[in-house]
């Protein structure tokens, strides 16, 4: 691999590499690196080339990476791209979890913060970590040219070691690392083109580094630390957001074995044992009464069916434009035929298969904490341990786990089970562990809204979709899982409306408009936000079009999709692969297609109805 | 009601263990004797994360109290071998089956007794035994490959 002329790279990000190598950890190897180098052969000395690469001796190449992993892979796929650039050996690469620290690790997809979701850890990451593995193989090649006063030009490299071709000399990197300069500042170094770039590992199949421990039972999960001294919590939450115990009875919680105290919440109460199972006892004696002042109180979700069904109905209301493109009213008005559809979703909750936890410990004078928890936010995790204690963020020590399942449930606002455990620390004066029984997880659910769809279709003579309307009626999310982008947002609300574009479609007039109500519950993002269900009504809206036309499924697709050549294949390659069009007995086939933030998708699923 | 201490073997060592005595084995497993690949997951028997080998048969672990195991054998994924080497786990690694992961020392746990019953599974004799064990990121598809390969590769 060579480094030549290439895209340039945002400024921005090149000084923030810039402060890496100059002030970040310049200063000997830091403290939650120490632990991870210990690793490395005896004898060995390491070398931060920068704030994401450290070097050692031995040939061991340490990669931060910044992503949590929930067994979406980017804890692995990120550190594979800087060491792509880096052209490092794979075998040698260990990959530290890095710290929390906006300025340096943040992901510019989410205004710096260190937030794994949305499909945008890659995507996000993506030139960054090319440019800090670049920068390093610079400076690695710099440094084999001097030892050998050749020219840089004539020094390349292949994965681990810089090579002399004329004399045929070659330096690992660990031997490099034993002499390395390090410059003050970072090289500018030009990338290579996508188009013309060559990969030795991206594109490649490599294993995920999270893999080997999860066959053995060794993989660690917040709920498998263990701290000395530690004890366990449980707590019974409001039954609604917003309520607050009136009166907290404890007498017969109190009485079980093994229950050490009670602890009065704002949200709740919580439960201190010397066993998990204690503490569940004592969470599931407690009779606790609430105040009844809560909004979510008088709610009933079927009420909010027929509810929200009539705000689509009604054509006063008019709803936040999402994505428009014409006039589609006028579009309606002149169709030959309208079709009309309304489609509902009930909540929909994450149950990831790790029921949230949290272990803690607070310092006895309650000034400093360390945490372990599985989040998908180390950003939000941090800023809300230091509030709930009131303490600089400074006095934070955070430990990031492996993820039973995020889904959306350990996002960036979702911090509640976290500050379980710091409360719960605090009031013990010892580390305890909070686990949310599976019970717990349901009825403290954030949950994907209920949703009305409906959708109106203008069709002209020829049977071609000219005009489009979804109206979109669901609890608000952006508002309760972040009230700081709400803030800015203008009602547009993207948690619940994503989806609802349908860009490839070949349609002139169309407007996808949101209606978010407030009812009082708690909603959260889950899985693909709100494209699960809107996606949903759009495509079981195509069948139904399709029917009415008398024209099949796929066909029908194929004929919206003219002008997208590369949904056209999709469709039809996974058409062929489902042998569309061939009977099945007893069992019928369903099509569905997407375009998911650019990513072409289509699914065929082959269905029974078992009548009895 | 009220402490007991109880005798178990556990991957083949004698364990000896103090808890209340309606606490489930699961607990015991995992805070006393912090032997944690065993997961919970809901407590009540529906989700199978908490598999392990009872006296040689998988077993939910989350359902059985403590006083009623005096003397049993007890097989948790630490013990299913030393080294990572059982034909599942290598199989488990080849197909790259683990998604987060939190359930999969329950599969292969579960899965290790269907191969220990019937060394030659059809497919629909593994979907079928593995029923009671779930996936919420979905890896089911992998599950089958994996023991396809051990069954073929034992």
């Amino acid at each position: 691999m060579t480094a030549t002329k290439g895209v340039s790279v945002n400024r921005r990000r090149f000084m923030v590499g810039a402060a890496g190598y100059t002030f970040a950890i310049a200063a000997g190897i830091p403290e939650f690196l120490s632990a991870r180098t210990a690793s490395a052969a005896a004898g060995a000395r390491q070398t931060v080339m920068n704030a994401w690469v450290t070097l050692s001796t031995d040939g061991t190449v340490f990669i931060m990476s910044p992503a949590t992993e929930m067994g979406q892979g980017s804890l692995t796929a990120l550190p594979v791209i800087l060491a792509d650039e880096m052209d490092a050996d794979w075998s040698r690469v260990q990959v530290v979890p890095a710290p929390p620290d906006d300025k340096l690790y943040g992901n510019p997809r989410f205004a710096n913060a260190m937030y794994t979701a949305g499909s945008a850890t890659v995507t996000g990451y993506f030139t960054p970590m090319r440019q800090f593995g670049a920068q390093v193989r610079y400076v690695l090649v710099e440094n084999a040219a001097r030892h050998w006063n050749v020219p840089m030009a004539e020094v390349s490299t292949e994965p681990g070691v810089a090579i002399h071709l004329k004399s045929g000399r070659r330096l690992a990197y660990g031997e490099i690392a034993a002499f390395v300069r390090v410059p003050d500042k970072a090289p500018e170094v030009a990338l290579e083109p996508l188009e013309s770039a060559r990969f030795r590992l991206i594109g490649t199949d490599i294993g995920r580094i999270d893999v080997p421990g999860k066959v053995n039972g060794s993989a660690q999960y917040s709920i498998d630390v263990q701290v000395p001294g530690m004890i366990y919590g449980a707590i019974l939450r409001q039954p609604v957001e917003g309520a607050v115990p009136d009166e907290i009875g404890d007498t017969a919680a109190r009485k079980i074995e093994g229950v050490i105290g009670i602890v009065p919440l704002d949200y709740g109460v919580g439960v201190l044992a010397d066993s998990p199972w204690a503490a569940f006892k004592g969470k599931n004696a407690l009779e606790t009464t609430w105040n009844r002042k809560a909004r979510g109180w008088s709610y009933s979700s079927s009420g909010a069916f027929e509810a929200f069904a009539r705000v689509a109905n009604d054509p006063v209301r008019k709803g936040i434009e999402w994505d428009a493109k014409g006039d589609v009213h006028a579009a309606l008005k002149r169709a030959a035929r309208v079709v009309e559809r309304e489609y509902r979703a009930d909540y929909a909750y994450h149950a990831q298969m790790e029921p949230l936890n949290s272990v803690a410990a607070v310092s006895p004078a309650g000034d400093a904490v360390e945490i372990w928890c599985g989040t998908q936010s180390q950003t939000t995790a941090v800023a809300a341990v230091a509030k709930a204690l009131n303490i600089p963020e400074s006095k934070v020590t955070f430990n990031g786990m492996l993820m039973g399942g995020g889904f959306g449930r350990r996002g960036n606002r979702d911090v509640e089970f976290i500050v379980d455990s710091v409360l719960m620390s605090k009031a013990a004066r010892r580390p305890v562990k909070v686990i949310w029984t599976r019970e717990d997880d349901v009825r403290n659910g954030r949950f994907r809204p209920l949703y009305v769809n409906r959708l109106r279709a203008g069709l002209d003579q020829s049977g071609s979709i000219i005009a489009w309307h979804h109206r979109v009626v669901c609890d608000r999310v952006l508002a309760f899982m972040d009230p700081v982008r709400y803030a800015v947002s203008k009602g547009r609300d993207n948690i619940a409306m994503r989806g609802t574009e349908i860009p490839t479609y070949d349609i002139g007039e169309r407007l996808a408009e949101g209606l978010q109500e407030d009812t009082g519950m708690r909603t959260a993002p889950l899985r693909a936000i709100g494209v699960g269900q809107n996606a949903f009504a759009n495509e079981v809206f195509m069948d139904e079009i399709a029917e009415q036309l008398g024209v099949d499924p796929v066909e029908f697709r194929l004929r919206n999709l003219k002008n997208a050549p590369r949904a056209r294949r999709v469709v039809e390659e996974a058409a062929r692969m489902a042998n569309w069009g061939t009977q099945r007995n007893g069992r019928g086939l369903g099509f569905a297609y997407l375009d998911y933030s650019g990513t072409q998708l289509a699914g065929v699923a082959e269905v029974s109805v078992d009548r009895t | 009601m009220g402490k007991i201490t109880v005798p178990l073997n556990v991957n083949g060592t004698r364990r000896v263990v103090t808890a209340e005595d309606d606490t489930p084995l699961l607990w015991v497993l995992r805070e006393n004797l912090k032997l944690t690949g065993t997961r919970f997951g809901c407590g009540v028997g529906q989700c199978g994360a908490c598999t392990v080998h009872l006296d040689g048969r998988p077993t939910q672990s989350c359902l059985y109290a403590i006083r009623d195991l005096a003397g049993r054998s007890v097989t948790t994924i630490e013990g299913l071998s030393a080294d990572s080497t059982h034909p599942l786990q290598k199989a488990w690694l080849a197909e790259q089956v683990p998604q987060c992961g939190y359930c999969q020392s329950g599969q292969i746990m579960r899965a290790a007794g269907l191969l220990k019953e019937n060394p030659r599974p059809t497919r629909d004799q593994i979907v079928e035994y593995m029923s009671p064990n779930l996936c919420r990121c979905g890896t089911y598809v992998r599950i089958v490959r994996a023991i396809q390969r051990a069954a073929r590769e034992a």
